[in-house]
Formats: C-alpha cells, structure tokens, sequence
C-alpha cells in the first residue's frame, strides 16, 4: 500500500467518526467502512500518484502553510475592505497581467490557484499555454506581491 | 470565565458581520464583473471564518464544533473554484475588464 493510500484510508476513517458520532453501533460501523473504501477507492481513481511524497510534507508543511494562507487572507481582507468604504482615499487599480508559476505537477499548480483566488483582490483566470497563469487583481500592489513570487516559492517548496 | 467567552465570541460574529456588510456593499459599488467577484470573496472568506468561530466559542468542547471545523475548510477549499468559474466563463464571454493601465493587452481567450 502507498503511503498515500495509508493516509487517505486513515484521514476518511477519522473523518467518518467525526462526522456520524455513532461510535458503538456495528451495523453503522460497518456502513461506513464500506463507504470510506468506496471513496478511496473513487479517489484513486482520480489521481493514483500523490505528488506530496513524504510524511513531514503532509503533516508539518502543507499546516503551517494553511497558517500562512489563513494569514495572508487577513491582511488582504482588510485591504480589500478600506478600498471598499474608503474609495477616495484608497482608490482600486485593476490589473489583469500573466504571473510565471514554477510548479511542475497538476496538484501543486492547484493548490497555487486556488490560494491566489482565496486570497481577496487577487483571482486567477485561466492557465496560460507557457506555463503561466492570468490573474486579475483589484490594485496594482497586490499584483506586484504575487509577481514578487513569495507564494509561488511556497507552494513549490511543498511539492516535489 | 464565561463572560469573556461570550464576549469574544459576540466580538467575532460582530467582526464576521461586518465583513459580510463590506462584501455587499462592496459588490454594490465596484466598477465592473471582476472587480465585484474580489468584493465577493471578502464575503466568501474571512467573513464566515470569523462567524464560524464565534460559533464554535458558543458551542463549546463538542462534536458539534468539530463539524463547524470541517464546515470551514470544505468552505475555504471549494469557494475559490466557485468563484473561479465565474470569473473563467466571463473572460471566456469577453466580458471586458476595466482597467486602469490600458497599455497592456489581455491575453486573448
């Protein structure tokens, strides 16, 4: 078994008791063995190679790096909301522009996707042929920092 | 030790209202499509983050705010594909941003 599928067979498992709460009725235990084989047996089909290869990259990194997401959408946010109320003082700058990204697989180039969309002010559009992803950015700023590429080094370093 | 539970929790829920408030008015007074799916997301995020764990303050050591806990972070993984497939389906239609360097030319889709 891959330590991919250990992982997921675990997670879905922790998941499903969570979920349901029922922890000492067989007949439901046993229902939910048979759907937590089925979803894995779903999600292996859907992506058999996992491009998080080692156990401190699933465990250590990608939490801290949802940390530091969580804390970039703070920030953003509130830039966001005194563009919103305060137009005047802090007026927007739309830009739409192509920002390189360095990942090589599909699930890293993902994750950056979808960070960029999360974090206010910044959307990503559509994947570019060359490898590079347009964006649309509600100021000019926000558009220099993802250029500046802090992100995309970090999402990068989880790969590989 | 409940009082300041409380009143955090009410301080949160007031701060994710808010936030909720600023999206809305926000979608209201932005210019065109694009920049109103940034204000949308205000909404999308930390707004419901934050009314989140108000709740989960008011609910206590639980099953239930472990279930508010995945609420959360099926929310933050699947609004940013919502919120991309607007915005890919409108630059697929050539809905024209408005822009403020007119110098640079969009990628044609």
């Amino acid at each position: 078994m891959s330590l991919y599928l250990r992982v997921l067979t675990v997670g879905l498992v922790c998941f499903w008791l969570l979920l349901s709460g029922f922890w000492y009725k067989p007949l439901i235990l046993i229902l939910g063995l048979f759907s937590v084989a089925l979803t894995a047996y779903l999600a292996m089909r859907i992506e058999r190679v996992y491009s998080l290869r080692s156990v401190t990259k699933i465990f250590i990194r990608v939490p801290l790096y949802m940390v530091w997401v969580s804390w970039e959408v703070v920030k953003t946010t509130l830039d966001v909301v005194k563009r919103i109320w305060l137009p005047k003082r802090y007026p927007i700058s739309p830009t739409l522009a192509n920002v390189p990204m360095t990942q090589q697989t599909r699930l890293g180039k993902t994750i950056y996707a979808n960070s960029i969309t999360l974090t206010p002010g910044t959307v990503s559009v559509r994947f570019e042929q060359d490898g590079k992803l347009l964006v649309h950015a509600l100021t000019a700023d926000s558009m220099d920092d993802l250029k500046a590429g802090g992100m995309d080094s970090r999402v990068s370093d989880l790969e590989e | 030790m409940s009082l300041i539970i409380d009143g955090l929790s009410w301080l949160l829920l007031m701060c994710g209202a808010f936030l909720g408030i600023s999206g809305a008015v926000g979608t209201v007074r932005f210019p065109d499509f694009y920049t109103r799916v940034h204000a949308s997301s205000v909404a999308d995020t930390l707004c419901a983050a934050l009314i989140i764990l108000g709740l989960i303050l008011q609910a206590g050591f639980s099953l239930v705010s472990v279930k508010l806990i995945f609420i959360l972070a099926f929310l933050w993984y699947t609004s940013p594909a919502a919120s991309h497939a607007m915005v890919r389906a409108a630059h697929f239609m050539n809905v024209k941003p408005y822009l403020l360097n007119k110098g640079k030319p969009p990628s044609k889709p």
